[in-house]
């Protein structure tokens, strides 16, 4: 409709703008400084669905983000709103997840005055995004959103922000779409290196060949960077083991017999002592992040390091790379792959790592994750919860959590074997993250089942969202670990503090979980023993017109194995009680 | 931002980066912002528009002992409006920063103060009856030696400008465009 020259407003040209970027839904709730964008909106074919929190608007945008690669995108008005934006931006940030968010603002006429819902969003923002504007002209409108979708996906992934005076919406403007090389010219100190350099790859293959304990540590950059297949053939290539971290989960299948599964914290035993012991990480998109290396100064001590980063900042941030990789992570390992097979073509042999293949293997059968099952009559486990609610998930369920003992055990016992399969606030661990961004996955794979696992804590923090799931027709399905804690801490109580226990007991009654459901639209189950877990989880998974919210009543006491207490080095994991007695084995 | 009282001790410690940045509203405080949330340190800071129009060079003089230099640079690399960082060695570039300081002087005194002054080739800028304010620009070392005997005499003020720097002109001349090799950070 809108040929370039035309007059529209602001308005009209930040909505259009937005379908120009193939923007198909946007996660957001009005108010003043931003009532001129909603106007056009009601004309767009972009669906917007109401949040009743901005938080969970940020927190929709991301999940759908994590699930599609398409950047999610959250519209919300001036202060107050924007301040609820804070977080889910630093989620996003933390976890290089591609977002756009536009925030209204006073007019330009009132900037700096302390008008009503005025707030410097621009600089309250500034450490948690990628980058962020703020718009001063209409005119400036489609190349501001063109720059906050080039920037938000490109290079490392990240959240971007537009925030738009209330005057600029309304002014009137002279259409034009900006082409690649003016966004490009527009940000001249803004170039991405995707390509690794070519010597480097080259001195990657020949250290791969030549180790005799590699590991193929793989993070969320393999996800953005589109790479698991690469991985793939990387792995089988050279029959390298990989160990997935909680942001890779699903980037390599979990029952690949290569595939070790989760490092760091709450890793398994055999992941992190394989990196523990290994002679090369191959770091693919991973950043060396404290939970996975334990104590920096006892990291992988005998380990070369490989690392593949697009972002050169996190080569040597913690630990100092052999070989410094700046690219992405598909093309990088595509032609590590082709450095390979060009060494071994030209006859060199790969060394052997038959014994460190079987040191593995012998960790993996003395030390696999394990929990104690409940005798009869006794509560519920919630890792038995999980592994009925993955037995009975039909394939490509996504799996989203919230953040503590629940996420970890989510990350453990589910079997991930696609990638984006799995959406978890790994960088800051945001409590209240899942119920929102199991709606945003949903949105963008309606075909797809969506399973939310949340602690009782978390979902306090957001369960108001259900209501838009309901109202919307966004049928996620929600299982609460409620151990009526706030678990997570309660361990690390029970453990670091001689089990003194402060402010980390929640009532075991209020809320009434299945009432609350109720309340929200939604069908509301409660499960307080193991024979009510799988017909609950049958009748959930028949259930697609409608959330549904399931209360595992599970054991409080439950703690999360094997641990690598904070400051720990990974060689001093806690083991589940029935593994400490071996523990001389994982050498 | 300059500490007038680091003096050449730790002068070691201390990097010059000239990072050319798109002229754009806030990106001073990016930068500031950076140095503040990453805890690294910095020495002196000197704002100006550069020779291209929409552009501005800062010169920073950053303090590497607690932050390797690279990891400053990379981060500052990250940010969207910083098109070039060059590190400047200080053997091979030309560092100036302007001192103003008004120093206790009796009318006894006066006359010493303006001798040092006339040989460290500072000006003055005005004479009151009890104080007299000097001006001085040069190579920080020397501002330095001067700040260091005025204090002798009892600073009532002192603004240091932090210093700016380019490369020198000779044919010797390197610029370190440091993060440029490996690229421009995602
Ligand atoms: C917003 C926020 N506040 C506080 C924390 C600290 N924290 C981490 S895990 C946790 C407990 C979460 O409790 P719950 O949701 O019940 O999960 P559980 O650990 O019991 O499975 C807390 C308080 C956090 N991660 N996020
Ligand atoms: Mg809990």
């Amino acid at each position: 409709m809108n040929q370039p020259g035309m007059k529209i407003t602001g308005a009209q040209a930040l909505i259009k703008s937005l379908e120009m970027e193939g923007v198909e839904v946007v996660f957001g709730l009005p108010g003043g400084c931003i009532l001129p964008a909603y106007d056009p909106l009601l004309d767009s074919t972009i669906r917007h669905i109401l949040v009743r929190h901005e938080q969970g608007a940020g927190h929709m945008a991301e999940g759908y983000a994590h699930v599609s690669g398409r950047p999610g995108v959250a519209l919300v008005t001036s202060g107050p709103a924007a301040t609820n934006m804070v977080t889910p931006l630093m989620d996003a940030y933390m976890d290089s997840i591609p977002m756009v968010c536009i925030t209204g603002q006073v007019p330009t006429t009132a900037i700096g005055t302390d008008a009503f819902q005025e707030c410097d969003t621009v600089g309250i923002t500034r450490s948690c995004t990628k980058h962020n504007e703020l718009v001063m002209t209409a005119q400036d409108l489609p190349m501001a959103v063109r720059q906050a979708f080039h920037i938000a996906t490109t290079g490392r992934p990240g959240p971007t922000l537009i925030d738009v005076p209330k005057d600029v919406l309304t002014n009137m403007m002279e259409w034009y779409w900006p082409t690649d090389d003016e966004v490009a010219a527009s940000l001249p100190g803004y170039r991405p290196n995707t390509k690794g350099h070519p010597r480097m790859i080259k001195e990657a293959a020949k250290l791969i060949l030549e180790s005799e304990r590699p590991i193929l540590y793989a993070g969320g950059g393999i996800l953005k960077a589109r790479a698991a297949e690469a991985l793939r053939e990387l792995a089988e290539l050279t029959d390298i083991h990989v160990v997935t971290t909680l942001m890779a989960r699903g980037a390599f299948p979990d029952s690949h017999p290569l595939c070790l599964g989760m490092p760091g914290m709450h890793g398994n035993a055999t992941a992190i002592t394989a990196m523990q012991k290994s002679d090369l990480l191959i770091n693919l998109g991973a950043r060396f992040d404290d939970r996975i290396t334990g104590k920096v100064s006892g990291f992988a001590p005998e380990a070369k390091v490989i690392h593949v980063d697009i972002d050169p900042a996190e080569q040597g941030k913690v630990r100092r790379p052999d070989v410094p990789i700046v690219g992405d992570a598909k093309y990088c390992i595509e032609e590590i792959i082709k450095a390979i097979k060009d060494l071994l073509a030209a006859g060199s042999v790969q060394a052997d790592t038959g014994a460190w293949k079987s040191r593995i293997s012998g960790w993996r059968e003395q030390f696999p994750l394990s929990y104690e099952p409940s005798e009869p009559g006794e509560a519920l486990k919630p890792q038995f919860c999980l592994e009925q609610l993955r037995d009975n998930a039909p394939a490509g369920t996504i799996l989203v959590s919230g953040v503590g003992q629940h996420q970890m055990w989510s990350s453990q016992y589910w079997h991930f074997e696609e990638p984006y399969t799995w959406v978890n606030s790994g960088g800051l661990g945001t409590m209240g993250f899942s119920v929102p961004a199991a709606i945003g996955a949903k949105v963008a794979h309606p075909d797809k089942t969506v399973w939310a696992i949340d602690g009782d804590g978390c979902f306090q923090m957001t369960a108001q969202e259900l209501v838009t799931a309901a109202v919307e027709r966004i049928p996620v399905k929600i299982a609460i670990l409620n151990n009526s804690y706030l678990g997570m801490v309660r361990q690390w109580q029970e453990m670091f503090y001689d089990e003194r226990y402060s402010e980390v007991y929640l009532s075991p009654d209020v809320p009434n979980f299945v009432m609350w459901a109720e309340a929200m639209g939604c069908v509301g189950i409660r499960v307080d023993s193991p024979e009510e877990v799988q017909p609950a989880i049958e009748k959930a998974n028949s259930i697609n017109d409608r959330p549904v919210v399931i209360d595992f009543r599970v054991d409080a006491r439950e703690k999360v194995f094997p641990m690598v207490p904070a400051g720990f080095s990974n060689d001093d994991v806690l083991l589940p009680a029935a593994q400490e007695e071996r523990r001389s084995a994982l050498r | 931002m300059s500490t007038p009282h680091h003096t050449q001790s730790n002068v070691t410690n201390h990097h010059i980066l000239s990072v050319l940045v798109q002229n754009r509203p806030g990106v001073l405080a990016r930068v500031a912002g950076l140095f503040a949330r990453r805890d690294f340190n910095i020495f002196s800071l000197a704002v100006a528009p550069a020779e291209e129009d929409g552009f501005s060079r800062i010169t920073i003089v950053v303090d590497v002992e607690s932050t390797p230099l690279e990891q400053i640079t990379k981060q500052l690399f990250k940010l969207i409006e910083v098109v070039k960082i060059s590190e400047l060695d200080p053997r091979r570039s030309v560092e100036r920063e302007l001192l103003l300081a008004t120093v206790r002087a009796t009318p006894e005194q006066r006359g010493q103060v303006v001798e040092l002054a006339n040989i460290f080739e500072g000006k003055i800028l005005a004479v009151g009856v009890e104080a007299i304010t000097v001006s001085l620009d040069g190579h920080p070392d020397k501002l330095d030696d001067f700040e260091e005997l005025l204090s002798g005499y009892g600073i009532v003020e002192l603004q240091r400008t932090g210093r700016v720097a380019l490369p020198k002109l000779d044919r010797e001349a390197r610029l370190r465009a440091v993060s440029n090799k490996q690229g421009k950070a995602g």
